[in-house]
């Protein structure tokens, strides 16, 4: 079934298969592999993605269920950059000056899950970070340097 | 004439953004399981449902009548007899007659789409005649034990006796111990993509710890000499050991090859769990002596590492829970059974911390045990015993170079408590669920050290090949620095890069990527790659900075005038091999390790008494690092390895039954979230060691070996419960039963000789 969904911006189609997820579909059948698959489950969070404004794992979502939605991805982030170095978000910046970023498999879905806990709390505590990013699972880091990049970021943000 | 030259920024020491940062937040960064061709194929793996069983037939006619199939290969599509394996060969590409866990693979497809390769599977039908299982390591070492392989069940066994091993003392304590099957549970999935050759070879882009070893591996089994299989390193989304051994490799080459066209293998997470070995559960059985004034006399240790199916790196694992049995402290008197078994489990290799994480938790209760007994303090008594300089480990072999065991150990300690109660309820054990407002809430604080090796050990080849190319471009001098270490995400890229900038002052410089191009580095293991890597380029830089002296000298150029130097590049390898070890052999005693590495951990945790459920509040850690070569990649490794530390302390257990993984998933394997892990205070002790470069002796294991058995120390000094296997389970505090193996084995003895035990 051909599908036209709205993905960064722009309105996209392509083919997808009976009970494609959105993350395939972005992954395998749009060329935008910055979403991760790392456990098919919506437990991990490295799948991470903005469904009409809300934070969701891309694996657990029909692609069929997003048509007539916005979609934005990692990808998108990068285009929107503001400071810092060229091409990046502010929060792809501390991400990178923090040392939050090791094998960086978790990384896109942390930004975007920080991305979206930022636009609702531009000034989040410790555990507020901790518990609005816990649906994301970092394997390398033991999130300390993560919780600082948040940190840098917010604090990055303020007038 | 002085000219200064503009300060190099990015060099040892300092706190360097990795190269390969940028693509990572951006999402371009490519990763194995992101690799694409047009017209590629998707390979698939069908896998023995039984964990043991004679295969009488395969039929594959149903699966290659599909539409879409482009090839389906079993035992009798191989080229050679050739098996495989790290240190033994004895697993076949596809199982041939037997299979020996449950994961086995057995046949494979590549379809035009992953769909209808998985489908395909399906239709393979395979006809087994089961086998009993054997799923107790103890029992496969039985002598009436049928034998899961040709040579039996035993894949080694090291002994070692030290001293006087029927040494007696004034006090004495017991133990019986067990560690769970933990997972590397790296997030990137197993995955490569082969792409046949015109010579009829095959170029294999892969993500893997170590290029070469699997090259030595791969080849054969291919039925192609190594010159046309070529690796390349592909994007690694996490190792951890898990990428140590040989998976899809073999697979996709044999698909690529048998289809002549490009074939791409990515596990999903429940084959992951399959598809990759896991660390080695561990039952332990030990005795400590002390004197009355709390010098230890003896230690004896009986040690049964579950092997499963096949060995992988098992005697390397077993060999080091031998070494590292009595911890980082003075033992006059010692004997250790360190044996590995072959069972009808998942296979078990290499995970961070390697048989170090294993007996740390088992030795590290015993000197609690005996703190207790003595009546005293627990970081006393291991600051009284702590190895320092000269003292010998229980193979003979003394601790030299840098050791600083008990200064690790006052430093751990002396950083500052977590305050009393709590920012918020999310902080309390059971967090969101809401199950305690604090009452019944007890907070326990525990301490733990541990050592383990750095580099390879007992003998083995050791070494890392690099080459520098130094040339002019457009933009003036550049310097490309090219060798096969695996970039895991631990940060061996820019080690490399602040290397070859410190070394040749020179901004400018590129880390190529790895491949079987240049000569191998190694592995991405052991702790190792700073040192082998970082020695080997380090060496190169030498090499390109005498030519330059050279040429300068010559012509009568200043040597920094580099434009003027390099009319030709300058371009260098090296293979740098650290100070050789003792093999093992048979001998009980030896040299066998480079150097070794020290941490200590305290941990302070929250234990709902009503729940059984733990919240660990804070840990602090100081750990011996030589030097650190990129201090914030030092504290990221630190707090990571903690993590899955924390992991295997209360959560993380690959849950078996008759073979079978239970809970081969992320929703039932449970791993660290941001709300379990605390904050981490860590002090770094920077003790060159003089063999290393820059002194820096490798970092990514410590933190998981001690931070496990702080943790549960802490949990008992809250609970009273004596916690003798990890993971820590609610069960195990609220009802406190110890576990027990169903086996009476008198510490230091062979488990053979173990006897049977009715468990009440």
């Amino acid at each position: 079934m051909r599908l036209s969904l709205t993905v960064n911006g722009a309105v996209r189609a392509a083919e997808a298969r009976d009970g494609e997820s959105l993350l395939t579909f972005l992954r395998e059948e749009l060329a935008l592999p910055g979403s991760k698959n790392a456990c098919e489950q919506g437990e991990c969070g490295s799948c991470s993605v903005m469904l009409d404004d809300a934070l969701v794992c891309s694996c657990l979502v029909l692609a069929a269920a997003c048509v007539d939605k916005r979609v934005e991805t990692v990808e998108a982030l990068s285009a929107a950059a503001g400071a810092g170095a060229p091409g990046l978000h502010p929060i792809q910046q501390a991400f990178l000056d923090a040392g939050a970023v090791q094998c960086g498999f978790c990384t896109p879905g942390f930004i975007v899950a920080a991305n979206a806990l930022l636009a609702r709390n531009p000034e989040p505590c410790d555990v507020e970070i901790r518990e609005a990013l816990s649906g994301n699972i970092c394997r390398c880091t033991g999130y300390g340097k993560i919780l600082e990049a948040v940190h840098a970021a917010a604090t990055g943000r303020r007038p | 004439m002085t000219v200064t030259r503009p300060r190099v920024r990015g060099t040892v020491g300092e706190s360097v953004v990795r190269p390969d940062g940028p693509p990572k937040v951006q999402g371009t960064f490519q990763y194995a399981s992101d690799l694409w061709q047009d017209a590629m194929l998707h390979g698939a793996t069908l896998r023995s449902p039984h964990p043991h069983a004679r295969i009488v037939s395969i039929d594959t006619s149903k699966a290659r009548a599909i539409p879409g199939v482009r090839a389906v290969l079993t035992h009798a599509d191989l080229p050679t007899e050739e098996p495989f394996g790290l240190m033994k060969s004895d697993q076949d590409p596809l199982a041939r007659t037997r299979v020996r866990f449950i994961g086995d693979p057995v046949a494979l497809v590549a379809a035009d789409d992953a769909r209808t390769a998985r489908d395909a599977l399906k239709l393979i039908a395979v006809s087994y005649e089961k086998l009993p299982p054997i799923t107790d390591p103890i029992e496969a070492l039985q002598r009436d034990a049928s034998p899961i392989h040709d040579r039996g069940n035993l894949i080694d066994a090291v002994h070692l006796v030290h001293g006087d091993p029927k040494a007696r003392a004034e006090v004495e304590v017991e133990g019986e111990y067990e560690v769970g099957m933990q997972d590397q549970a790296a997030l990137g999935p197993e995955a490569g993509l082969a792409i046949p050759d015109d010579d009829g070879g095959v170029t294999l882009h892969i993500a893997t710890q170590w290029l070469h070893e699997d090259l030595r591996q791969i080849a054969p089994c291919l039925g192609l000499p190594e010159e046309r299989v070529r690796l390349v390193m592909s994007g690694v989304g996490g190792a951890f050991g898990a990428r140590e051994d040989v998976t899809l490799q073999v697979h996709a080459c044999l698909l690529a090859l048998a289809t002549k066209r490009p074939v791409r293998m990515t596990y999903g997470r429940e084959e992951s769990f399959y598809g990759h070995v896991h660390r080695h559960p561990a039952r332990l059985f030990y005795r400590h002596g002390a004197t009355k004034d709390g010098t230890l006399v003896f230690v004896r240790a009986t040690i049964v590492l579950d092997g499963g199916g096949y060995a992988s790196s098992s005697p390397a694992v077993i060999a080091n829970a031998a070494c590292f049995a009595a911890g980082p402290y003075r033992v006059p008197n010692a004997e250790v059974w360190s044996v590995g078994a072959y069972t009808n489990n998942p296979p078990t290799g290499a995970m961070r911390g390697f048989g170090a994480v294993q007996t740390c938790f088992a030795y590290e209760a015993q000197m609690d045990k005996l703190a207790a007994k003595l009546g005293m303090d627990p970081v006393a008594l291991r600051m009284q015993n702590a190895l320092a300089d000269g003292d010998r480990i229980i193979t003979s072999q003394p601790v030299v170079g840098s050791e600083p065991v008990s200064e690790v150990i006052r430093r751990a300690n002396a950083l500052p408590l977590p305050p009393a109660g709590r920012e918020s309820d999310l902080e309390l054990p059971g967090g969101a669920g809401n199950l305690t407002l604090g009452e019944g809430v007890v907070r326990g604080v525990g301490f733990a050290a541990g050592f383990k090796n750095v580099c390879y050990s007992h003998g083995f080849d050791d070494s890392c090949a690099a080459r520098i190319r130094l040339a002019l471009d457009a933009d003036g001098p550049i310097a490309f620095v090219h060798t096969a270490a695996a970039e895991v995400g631990q940060g061996v890229v820019t080690v490399q890069l602040q290397i070859a900038r410190t070394e040749l002052g020179l901004e400018r410089v590129v880390v190529l990527n790895a491949d079987t191009q240049i000569g191998s580095a190694g592995s991405s293991s052991a702790s190792r790659q700073t040192w082998m890597t970082g020695a080997a380029v380090k060496a190169a830089c030498d090499l390109v900075n005498a030519e330059l002296d050279g040429r300068a000298r010559d012509r009568g150029i200043p040597r920094d005038r580099l434009e003027a130097l390099l009319d030709t590049p300058v371009e260098h390898r090296i293979t740098y091999r650290h100070t050789p070890t003792e093999p093992l052999g048979d001998g009980t005693q030896n040299h066998g390790h480079v150097a070794f590495l020290f941490a200590a951990h305290r941990a302070s945790v929250d234990v709902d008494l009503g729940t059984g459920l733990v919240k660990v509040v804070q840990v602090a850690t100081a750990q011996d690092v030589g030097k650190a070569i990129n201090p914030v990649a030092v504290v990221g490794q630190l707090e990571g390895g903690i993590a899955q530390g924390l992991g295997l302390a209360v959560m993380e257990e690959v849950i078996l039954k008759d073979g079978a993984v239970k809970n081969a998933s992320f929703t039932d394997y449970l791993l660290p979230t941001f709300l379990d892990m605390p904050p981490v205070l860590i002090d770094l002790i920077e003790h060159p060691h003089p063999d290393a470069p820059y002194g820096a002796k490798g970092v990514g294991e410590p933190p998981t070996i001690s931070s496990t058995p702080a943790i549960v120390a802490a949990i008992r000094a809250a609970t009273g419960r004596e916690l003798n296997r990890v993971p820590v389970r609610p069960d195990d505090i609220v009802f406190g039963i110890p576990a027990r193996s169903g086996w009476r084995i008198v510490a230091g003895t062979h488990p053979a000789e173990a006897v049977r035990e009715e468990i009440r």
